[in-house]
């Protein structure tokens, strides 16, 4: 091989190197822009007030922590009459918030099935049928909730809706008070999502 | 019949869904990694919602058997 040769290979062995190394470059940005996948989290729109839907979402929200999902519960417009405490009480309200107080429910005890409620004999048989089968109240799915980390979250603009107050609400470790984009954010994590 | 040296029986007779899985959840971490827990069930939704829950939690169902109630043996594993 003469000289001349000799450089040629050189030459082409260095363009070579910087194209690889350009490549290389183009992948490691392009590996620094995939954003993770989403969780393994449930995120869920509570907006019905319905005792039967209630149930519902307690239990689904229950299962899918026990079952190691993470869960976030967004409770809104209606649905948020279920974390009132019957023994609790707020005061300085204007008269449509007292209207709309006195006329929901004061907590999820008072809630009614969404069908067949029959003047509220269709919701104390469905009680009355539950506890015959042990299957847990809305207390204990709460509880349970509770122990499992599952997280509540409510939404402030149906709060200011409907007149209700924060202090009238239940005791719920860590429960707080968002918008919809706190809704969104969570959602768009999340592997799953439910509007109930 | 599946017989497996079960580590930890859990009694979760009469408690219908979610109960079971829930109960499960909160027990698992009560034996080690690699040790085996019967549980004894009457909700007849068990026998598709244990294999779902190991599945999704990373744990395995090594077996059933239907007789007066169900039993449905899970191993740790992790």
């Amino acid at each position: 091989m003469n000289a001349e040769a000799a450089v040629n290979l050189d030459a082409n062995q260095d363009q070579g190197m910087a194209a690889l190394q350009g490549q290389l470059d183009e992948i490691k940005k392009q590996v620094a822009g995939i954003k993770p996948g989403p969780e393994n989290k449930l995120s869920m729109v509570v907006f019905s007030g319905d005792l039967d839907k209630m149930l519902a979402s307690m239990i689904i929200a229950t299962g899918a922590a026990a079952m190691g999902m993470k869960v976030v519960m967004f409770f809104t417009f209606w649905g948020t009459a279920a974390l009132r405490d019957a023994k609790k009480q707020a005061g300085g309200k204007d008269f449509m918030s007292k209207m709309f107080g006195w006329m929901l429910p004061k907590g999820r005890g008072e809630l009614k099935l969404s069908q067949m409620n029959m003047g509220g004999m269709g919701t104390a048989m469905l009680k009355g049928l539950m506890k015959k089968k042990n299957a847990p109240t809305l207390d204990q799915l709460f509880d349970i909730a509770a122990q499992l980390n599952v997280e509540i979250k409510v939404c402030e603009m149906s709060m200011d809706l409907m007149g209700f107050k924060h202090e009238e609400l239940i005791d719920y470790p860590g429960m707080d008070y968002v918008g919809v984009a706190t809704f969104l954010a969570h959602a768009k994590n999340s592997a799953n999502q439910l509007f109930i | 019949m599946s017989d497996y040296a079960a580590d930890k029986v859990l009694d979760l007779k009469g408690l219908p869904c979610p109960m079971p899985v829930v109960k499960m959840s909160q027990e698992i971490g009560s034996v080690d990694v690699g040790q085996i827990i019967e549980v004894h069930t009457t909700d007849p939704g068990s026998l598709s919602d244990f294999p779902a829950w190991a599945e999704t939690s990373g744990n395995e169902v090594l077996g059933s058997e239907q007789g007066e109630f169900i039993k449905i043996f899970i191993k740790r594993n992790n």
